[in-house]
């Protein structure tokens, strides 16, 4: 065999060795076998793996699914509701005086000083592998004491060959709250949880110059170790919201020995560190991190027990969601997300089978959806042939247009302002913003709470009486002259400043300054005009618009805030007093302050869900719709395909680990793949005949002018 | 020639700190340290004191420049400038502000970009110069005419629009190739063919319009006459005298880019999902991560300066009448 023969069979095999004929489109190289594999995709690196640090929609995709909190959202329930997951039953909530003496439950909120959370956890929950916990036969860590040479030899964690587990005791959730105080971690959470948990804050101030390997020997007064499972969390007065933080990844549990082993000197400069290799107790653990390219969970072999819920809502059934009842979790072996950052890659990957869900980009709205005659949206027709389903849903989300209550003209306690607010509220038609930016992907807000939360009503009770008329059943935004009608009572008539006799002039601060943001604008000025407003739009790059927010600088914004938890305290309070933006630097962007307001709020809070909390979130939804501080935008509504081999699939904003739940047919999803991506060849052929067809008469030339005698 | 090296490398010494200090200005003027916190902590919950933890965890809680209240030397050491400068020059890169470390990334994330610009290149090299020369081989005739058409057509269109009409032809209609991914060792190869092919196409339209001027100005040379009078072909002619003879200016444009083939593409990288450091470059001026920006810029400059001194050191190989001094 000669050196090019050798050469070009050594090509073909590269090629063929990545390459199978029949699908040569197939981004996988690995052999799934009969094994269960998820495939999805992720469009932006998650920053933090480390659950202290963790506190975005793309870092939670990754550790919910490894990471277990003592609580979790109920799959199938709803409203939603929690249930133990770590946890063996919900906590023991003990209020106590300020001498520490237990309370009754009916007693006044006034009188209680703390309140007591007691965790029992269940026995017999084992930590992934992981060389962390690695013994020796001595009985010694072996990866806690690493030579030089053992840190210089090792490029990723897989490196550290041995692997241990242990059992996971109340120990390990006390040590993550610790960790949570220390400032070299830097909790988004640190400074909320400064002002419930007992002892948090003196503990962060303690241990500020300390190494986190050190945490373990210190106590934090409000968090205490009880027995082997059982933990307690002592928080300051009431704050029934506290439970929903149980419920985040916040609060899982974390091994003394994680830090012990990532601390060590040359492992960070590795990237080895305990923000992008995780160690849990949950269903996945993470097999492979590249977050520049791909990450990939696989089962977690130590996982405890824990089946598909056997209850839900009266229509789970129908849907088939219950047909997995009692049976063992996870579903799926293993997951692989694929940096995917361009929509065009990616929806078509999903349609050629390659994924196994999708969201829809603007740009491939058309192709997968069609709205109906009742306003309905279906699939069209070429997703219904591949049997693709459609899941909607609406987030626990609010998008909202703010006006600056610090602001002279639009903000401000006055009843020209408050007119000038509401007829603004009126102009500004939501309606057709998300019909025409977000092809109806969205519900328009009457108020702050989203459907789903508690407090929020569909009827006409629910409605934003200043806004809109209820007609027929039916909700029906106001005649733009009634908003004309408030301009002229604000002392605008037809839009004009008395002060100047032109158009009144109003700012609108954004920090959409793209080409594509300008329809947007273009829009918003419409709307101003409307009512006879110049609207001005102040576009800036977005850290000079959080300064203007930060400073109170602007005056008319657009603004949303995404639900940490299903409770309205959690959407309130961006309009509580207190929380004020420039005061105190809290999330009330708008600096909304109504001595009435924050008096129902501070009284709805710590209230149960019951009628009188019901009848206070009404009340709280009309001092706002009276007082207009934000035009009350939409509500997202999220639209997700998934292919016909994907079930379980019931929609739930609260849960992060839902991949647990669900399951896919593998085989049904290589037929299908097999049909879907047979190559085409024959454009190629054609195309290199043509390039032959064009060569020959050039050759032709070349020869007769190569026999011509020269001139 | 090793005492030329030296001081070519001397020379870039103020050029780099140059480069930092720019840099450096240019980014703190569109970012503040603030900024940069509350861009790393999120949009949620963010409070003063958690700014100013960050910053105080990061060294960003310094002067930029110049320390008013430090005594003698630390007015310049202890700054935001020199704590995170001076390492480049000994290539410690140090850590980004979501905490990796970022000599760690560049090793492993200049290989797909290598992957990818480096066939690119000498693909599209190999294109270009014999599409050049075909056009020199026709020049007079129809078959040039429509080469040059040809040419402007393709400088005229958007590398974006051969991206994204590359996918949908080839990976969406045609099903040739995965549309967008990457792989380790030769699975990469099926990831890599189409953004070649694309890179090649798109560039060929410039890339050999200037090889065709190159080659039109050797051919009116007197050697070239000689040549032919000495009953050499036309093609002998080309590829023996002429192609040797334009060898120099293609150099010039070829050597000093191979440096920078590390840095891969921006766009490129981007839309097929290559993991190389075109893509990383991008992600952190979007973050606002001024320990990788400043990171990479420093290493472009430090890759180009390279890239020079290689092509002056090509110089000497390909044509004997150069000598460094």
């Amino acid at each position: 065999m000669n050196i090019r023969t050798y050469i070009s069979q050594l090509i073909i095999l590269m090629i063929l060795m990545g390459c199978d004929a029949s699908q040569l489109n197939n981004p996988y190289t690995e052999d799934e076998g009969a094994s269960s594999v998820l495939y999805q995709s992720f469009s932006e690196r998650p920053k933090h793996l480390d659950p202290a640090t963790a506190y975005s929609e793309n870092e939670y995709a990754f550790i919910a699914q490894i990471y277990e909190p003592p609580f979790q959202y109920h799959y199938l329930k709803r409203p939603y509701q929690l249930t133990p997951l770590a946890a063996s039953k919900m906590p023991e909530i003990n209020y106590l005086d300020k001498q520490g003496n237990k309370l009754g439950k009916d007693v006044q909120d006034s009188d209680i000083a703390y309140t007591d959370y007691v965790i029992d956890l269940q026995s017999g929950i084992q930590f992934q592998p992981h060389p962390a916990l690695a013994k020796n036969a001595q009985g010694d860590y072996s990866y806690h004491y690493l030579s030089e040479a053992q840190v210089q030899e090792a490029k990723t964690l897989n490196d550290f060959v041995d692997t241990g587990t242990r059992e996971l005791t109340a120990d390990d959730y006390v040590y993550q709250i610790k960790r949570l105080a220390h400032p070299k971690i830097q909790s988004p959470i640190a400074e909320i949880m400064k002002n419930y948990i007992v002892g948090f804050d003196e503990f962060s101030k303690e241990v500020a110059l300390l190494q986190k390997t050190e945490l373990k020997n210190r106590s934090i007064a409000g968090v205490e170790v009880i027995g082997r499972y059982q933990y307690r969390i002592r928080i300051k007065g009431k704050y029934p919201q506290f439970i929903f933080w149980l419920a985040m990844p916040f609060f899982s549990a974390m091994p003394w020995e994680a830090d012990a082993f990532y601390e060590q000197a040359g492992l960070s400069n590795k990237n080895i560190t305990l923000d992008w290799y995780p160690i849990g107790t949950g269903p996945y653990l993470l097999a492979e991190n590249n977050p520049n390219r791909r990450m990939i969970l696989v089962k977690n072999p130590n996982f405890h027990f824990e089946s598909y819920p056997s209850e839900g809502e009266s229509s789970d059934k129908e849907q088939g969601l219950l047909v997995d009842s009692g049976k063992k979790l996870p579903f799926i072996d293993k997951v692989v997300f694929t940096l995917e950052k361009e929509t065009i890659p990616y929806w078509t990957k999903f349609l050629q089978g390659y994924y196994d869900a999708s969201g829809i980009a603007s740009d491939s709205f058309d192709q997968a959806i069609q709205f109906t005659g009742s306003g309905g949206a279906t699939l069209t027709d070429s997703m219904a042939e591949k049997g693709i389903k459609l899941q909607t849903l609406v987030e626990a989300s609010i998008f909202y247009m703010g006006f600056n209550m610090l602001d002279p003209v639009v903000g401000g306690d006055s009843e020209r302002a408050r007119k000038l607010r509401q007829a603004i509220s009126i102009a500004v038609d939501y309606e057709e913003f998300i019909s025409i930016f977000r092809n109806g992907r969205g519900v328009v807000a009457q108020g702050v709470i989203p459907p789903g939360i508690f407090g929020y009503t569909d009827t006409k009770e629910g409605i934003n009486s200043f806004n809109y008329d209820w007609i027929a059943d039916k909700v029906q935004r106001k005649k733009i002259e009634e908003a004309r009608h408030l301009m002229e009572e604000a002392g605008y008539p037809n839009g004009i400043d008395p002060k100047t006799k032109e158009s009144l002039i109003l700012y609108f601060d954004t920090a959409s300054v793209s080409i594509d943001d300008r329809p947007t604008m273009n829009w918003y000025r419409k709307q101003f005009e409307k009512l006879g407003i110049k609207l001005v739009v102040r576009g800036t790059d977005y850290n000079r618009f959080q300064e203007k927010m930060r400073t109170g600088n602007e005056q008319i914004f657009v603004w949303g805030w995404n639900a940490d938890y299903p409770d309205p305290e959690n959407l309130f309070f961006l309009l509580y007093g207190p929380n004020s933006k420039v005061k105190y630097g809290g999330e009330n962007a708008g600096n909304y302050q109504s001595p009435e307001f924050d008096k129902l709020f501070e009284k709805m809070r710590n209230m149960d869900n019951n009628e009188q909390r019901y009848q206070i979130i009404q009340e709280l939804q009309e001092v706002i719709r009276h007082d207009a501080p934000w035009v009350f935008g939409f509500h997202p509504k999220n639209f997700s395909l998934f292919h016909s081999w994907y079930s379980n699939l019931k929609p739930n904003v609260m849960a992060n680990n839902r991949l647990k739940y669900t399951r896919i047919n593998p085989l049904e999803r290589t037929e299908k793949r097999k049909v879907w991506n047979h190559p085409v060849w024959f454009p190629i052929v054609l195309g290199l005949l043509i390039l032959v067809a064009l060569l020959i008469p050039a050759i032709h030339v070349y020869r007769r002018s190569a026999k011509e005698t020269l001139q | 020639m090793i005492q030329y090296i030296i001081r070519r490398f001397l020379y870039a010494l103020p050029l780099l700190i140059g480069v930092n200090i720019l840099t450096f200005v240019l980014f703190f003027i569109v970012n503040s340290p603030n900024d940069m916190a509350r861009m790393q902590l999120g949009q949620k919950r963010v409070t003063e004191q958690a700014i100013t933890n960050w910053k105080q965890q990061h060294g960003y809680d310094l002067p930029l420049l110049w320390n008013a209240t430090a005594t003698n030397e630390e007015k310049v050491t202890q700054t935001i400038f020199y704590q995170k400068s001076v390492g480049l020059f000994l290539f410690r890169f140090g850590v980004s502000e979501s905490g990796r470390n970022i000599g760690a990334d560049i090793q492993e994330r200049m290989w797909p970009s290598l992957a990818l610009a480096l066939p690119t290149l000498i693909v599209g090299l190999l294109v270009d110069v014999t599409f050049a020369l075909m056009m020199v081989l026709f020049r007079g005739g129809y078959l040039e005419k429509t080469g040059i058409v040809l040419c402007v057509a393709l400088m005229s269109i958007s590398s974006l629009f051969y991206i994204i009409g590359g996918q949908f032809i080839v990976a969406k209609v045609l099903k040739l190739v995965p549309i967008s991914g990457y792989d380790d060792g030769f699975s990469a190869i099926k990831f890599l063919i189409l953004p070649v092919i694309i890179g090649v196409f798109s560039g060929v339209g410039s890339g050999a319009r200037w090889y065709r001027t190159l080659f039109l100005e050797e051919v009116e040379k007197d050697y070239v006459r000689t040549a032919r009078a000495k009953g050499l072909s036309e093609t002998q002619t080309l590829f023996r005298h002429v192609l040797r003879n334009a060898m120099i200016p293609i150099l010039t444009g070829v050597v000093v880019i191979l440096p920078l083939l590390f840095m891969g593409s921006l766009i490129m990288e981007s839309f097929f999902s290559i993991p190389g450091l075109g893509s990383y470059t991008i992600d952190a001026i979007n973050s606002q991560d001024f320990a990788i920006v400043r990171a990479m810029v420093f290493l472009g400059s430090v890759l180009y300066v390279i890239g020079l001194l290689l092509t002056d050191i090509s110089y000497t190989l390909v044509d004997p009448r150069v000598r460094l001094s």
